[in-house]
This record gives C-alpha cells, sequence and structure tokens, in this order.
C-alpha cells in the first residue's frame, strides 16, 4: 500500500517536506528504542514510535526504513524534520496510541510477519 | 547468460514477494442483492471485466463479464446478481507467496483472484496476472538500476587506481554527550560507503556497527576518534576514546545489561544493545579497556562473505 494512502486513511499529518509518499509500505515496526530499531526492524518497515529527537532520522536512515509516524500528538523537535527532509524519510504524526495505531495498520494490511528473517 | 540471470531473479521474486505486495487494494465490489442489468454500467465504468460478490464484508461469489454475456443471451431477465455469480469462489490469503497466485492462475484459467485476509477472511484485494507482471517489472527495475550505480562508482576506485594494495582512510571525531550531532559520522559513513559502490547490505552493516559504537562515545566519554578503512576485501572500523573505560566487558556485552542514566535511557538510547548489534553486523569485533585509560574497538566487515543476521 502506498504511504500516500495511509497517511489518508488513518488522518496522519504529515511534518516533512520532500518525503517520499509514494513509497510501497509493506511492513511497520514499533520500539522506542533505537538499538532495537536497528536491530530487528527491516528495510521498508514503517516505524511507530514516541521518540522525537532527530536520532530518529538517522536510525530511519540507516535502516532504510519507509516512514516515521509519532504518536499520541507527539510533535517532532525541528532538528528532526531537518535531518528527516535530508535523508528522505517522511515523518507523520497521528493522534492515536501505539498500540491503537498498529492495530489500524494491520487491518489496513501492514503486518509485521517476516521481519527478523529478513536480516539487517 | 544474463537472459538466465534474470529469469531466476524473477523466480527468487515471486517466492519472496507475498500476494499483497503485488494486488490491488482499492477494489470495486457489488453487492449480491445489486441487479444484473445493473453490472454492465459498473463494469464499464470502472474498465473492468469482473468483480467480487459481497455481503456484509464477507466475499460470497465473483461475477465476471462472461456470467453477464451468457445472463443476455438468456434472455436478460432482470434478477440480483446473487442467482447468477460464481458462488463457488477460489480465492488466496494476502499472505501467500506470490508464486501461489501465479500457478492458481495457470492452473484455473481465471483472469482474477479475489484476496483475503487469513485471520478475518475480508477481502483485502484482488490479484490478476497484470497486477503481478507491473510488480514484478518494478521490482527488477530497481534491482537493476542500483546495479547500474554500483558498477559505475566501484569501478572508479578500486579498479581505476593503480596500485598493489589501495586503502582508503575515513578519519571522524566525536563529541561526548552532544546528542544532537549523535549519528553524524555514521550517516556520513553510509553515504561514503554507498558512494564507493559498496554492497547495500554490507554498507548497512556497517553504518550500524559503527552507529552503536559512535553512541556509546557520545554517551559514556568525553570524545572520541573513528577510523574506517576501506579495502577491496574488508572494511575495518576502529573507535577509540579516553575513558573511562569499561570495567567489566564480558558484563558489557551482554544483552540488556546498561549502565546508562535514566535521561538517556528516556530518549531511546542505552538499553543495553549496542555492543550486541555491533558484534551482530561485524565479521569480527575485538573489544578492549582500561578503566580510567580509555576503550578501543575493532570492527571488521568482510566485503564477500554475509556474516551478520
Amino acid at each position: 500500500m502506498k504511504l500516500k494512502e495511509i497517511v489518508e486513511k488513518l488522518g496522519l499529518k504529515v511534518r516533512t517536506k520532500s518525503g517520499r509518499l509514494d513509497g510501497d509500505v509493506q511492513r511497520g515496526y514499533v520500539s522506542d528504542l533505537l538499538s532495537d530499531v536497528l536491530a530487528n526492524a527491516a528495510q521498508g518497515d514503517l516505524w511507530i514510535t514516541l521518540q522525537t529527537h532527530q536520532n530518529i532520522a538517522a536510525v530511519a536512515g540507516m535502516k532504510g526504513l519507509s516512514g516515521i509516524i509519532l504518536i499520541n500528538s507527539r510533535e517532532p523537535e525541528e532538528g528532526t524534520i531537518r535531518k528527516a527532509d535530508e535523508e528522505s524519510i517522511p515523518v507523520m504524526v497521528s493522534a492515536l496510541s501505539a498500540f491503537e495505531l498498529a492495530g489500524r495498520l494491520y487491518s489496513l494490511g501492514i503486518t509485521g510477519i517476516g521481519n527478523a528473517a529478513k536480516g539487517i | 547468460m544474463s537472459k538466465e540471470k534474470e529469469l531466476s531473479k524473477v523466480q527468487e521474486l515471486v517466492y519472496e514477494l507475498k500476494v499483497a505486495d503485488a494486488m490491488r487494494s482499492r477494489v470495486i465490489t457489488v453487492s449480491s442483492k445489486t441487479l444484473m442489468s445493473e453490472l454492465r454500467e459498473i463494469l464499464k465504468i470502472n474498465r473492468i471485466s469482473g468483480t467480487p460478490v459481497v455481503d456484509n464484508d464477507k466475499l460470497v461469489g465473483i461475477i465476471s463479464i462472461e456470467d453477464f454475456i451468457k445472463w443476455l443471451a438468456d434472455g436478460a431477465k432482470d434478477c440480483p446478481i446473487g442467482e447468477k455469480m460464481n458462488a463457488k469462489v477460489m480465492s488466496l490469503f494476502s499472505d501467500e507467496p506470490l508464486v501461489h497466485a501465479v500457478s492458481k492462475l495457470e492452473q484455473f484459467g481465471f483472469g482474477r483472484f479475489p484476496v483475503l485476509n487469513r485471520l478475518d477472511h475480508k477481502l483485502v484485494g484482488v490479484i490478476t496476472k497484470g497486477d503481478i507482471i507491473e510488480r514484478l517489472l518494478k521490482e527488477t527495475e530497481i534491482d537493476y538500476h542500483e546495479e547500474e550505480i554500483h558498477r559505475y562508482r566501484a569501478s572508479h576506485i578500486f579498479e581505476d587506481i593503480i596500485a598493489d594494495k589501495t586503502t582508503i582512510i575515513f578519519r571522524y571525531y566525536v563529541k561526548g554527550k552532544d546528542f544532537n550531532r549523535a549519528g553524524e559520522v555514521s550517516t556520513g559513513l553510509k553515504k561514503n560507503l554507498s558512494r564507493l559502490g559498496i554492497d547495500p547490505q554490507i554498507v548497512r552493516r556497517a553504518a550500524i556497527a559503527s552507529y552503536e559504537a559512535e553512541l556509546n562515545v557520545v554517551i559514556y566519554t568525553d570524545g572520541g576518534e573513528i577510523q574506517v578503512k576501506v579495502r577491496p576485501d574488508k572494511i575495518s572500523i576502529d573507535v577509540e576514546d579516553t575513558g573511562p573505560g569499561i570495567p567489566d566487558i564480558e558484563k558489557a556485552m551482554q544483552p540488556g545489561y546498561s549502565t546508562a542514566p535514566e535521561w538517556v535511557r528516556e530518549l531511546g538510547f542505552g538499553a543495553g544493545m549496542g555492543l550486541n548489534n555491533i558484534k551482530k553486523c561485524s565479521d569480527k569485533m575485538n573489544l578492549t579497556s582500561t578503566v580510567g585509560k580509555g576503550t578501543h574497538l575493532k570492527i571488521s566487515i568482510y566485503m564477500e562473505k554475509k556474516g551478520g543476521a
């Protein structure tokens, strides 16, 4: 599913200017620990987190994630948006909690299955 | 030769990709109570030759243009679609490998298969041969493009330079306790390595290992230095700082063990996974430390063999 469709369906607010909303998203990952994301998320995953500082953009860029959704209406820090734009990582904000958001995504067909086996 | 390679790539893809990756998720559906007389317009407007029949989110049948023509030939007496549809529908689950779709389409000669969610059996999409071809083309195009870039750039450095041994060295200085700049070194390193045309998987492993190491320097020390040596056969990353040193390396290597202060953990760092991640990403890792003096971490990642998990 296109990221653009997810943004529409879940009413996400996009905070980055460039961002590749045309990208295809198949799977997701939820974590607030950066090392955990580095170890266990897979390339192309959509990342749900409550962390808002600029290192999330670096981590997402490093793993080649398809985007970051911040939960509970948490807004990204200014440096985060700048860095995310540099890395072409879309950053979006949702009013939902992580649990709720992951559930909605799952019912849209975004799953987490098979991530661990995909390697780094 | 290259044709053989392309073929096996496609074969690999049909096993790797899932039905959900290729299906169309915006699906036009009709209800079993929709009238046959309305069907033509629905097919025409949406430019489709058939559509799933859905009642209360459940797939109950499929109706195609062939059924419609048959109905016309039989006198076109209006009735609900439910009476003319094919109620024995074959479907696929969205998490099945694409190869199942390919073989079912071939085996039964249908133009399309409805795709269901395995958990609740709700209709989530439709897949046709065209969708599969489109997806495979897109995927091979991406791969081809990446390969092109790879070849071009790699040839520039390691093949064009004439020497018995070629090593490219990057040196970075890491400031301690500066979280705003944490990760800059590794982000820069990742770009450099990509430009050198190194395999994206290797680049990712090197970047993650150096990121974790960089973060350790930022969190626990007053600063340090990262030196990266790139050779045609391997990448070596050396991280050195001037203290405070690790009292018990064995303990520090245990996943989940962390001495990070609370405020660092709140930022999502210091989960005690860093050294473990480095180990997973590298083919060789050597950590030495003297309390009060400093820590020296050496990482090697080989270009050929795939090491990390």
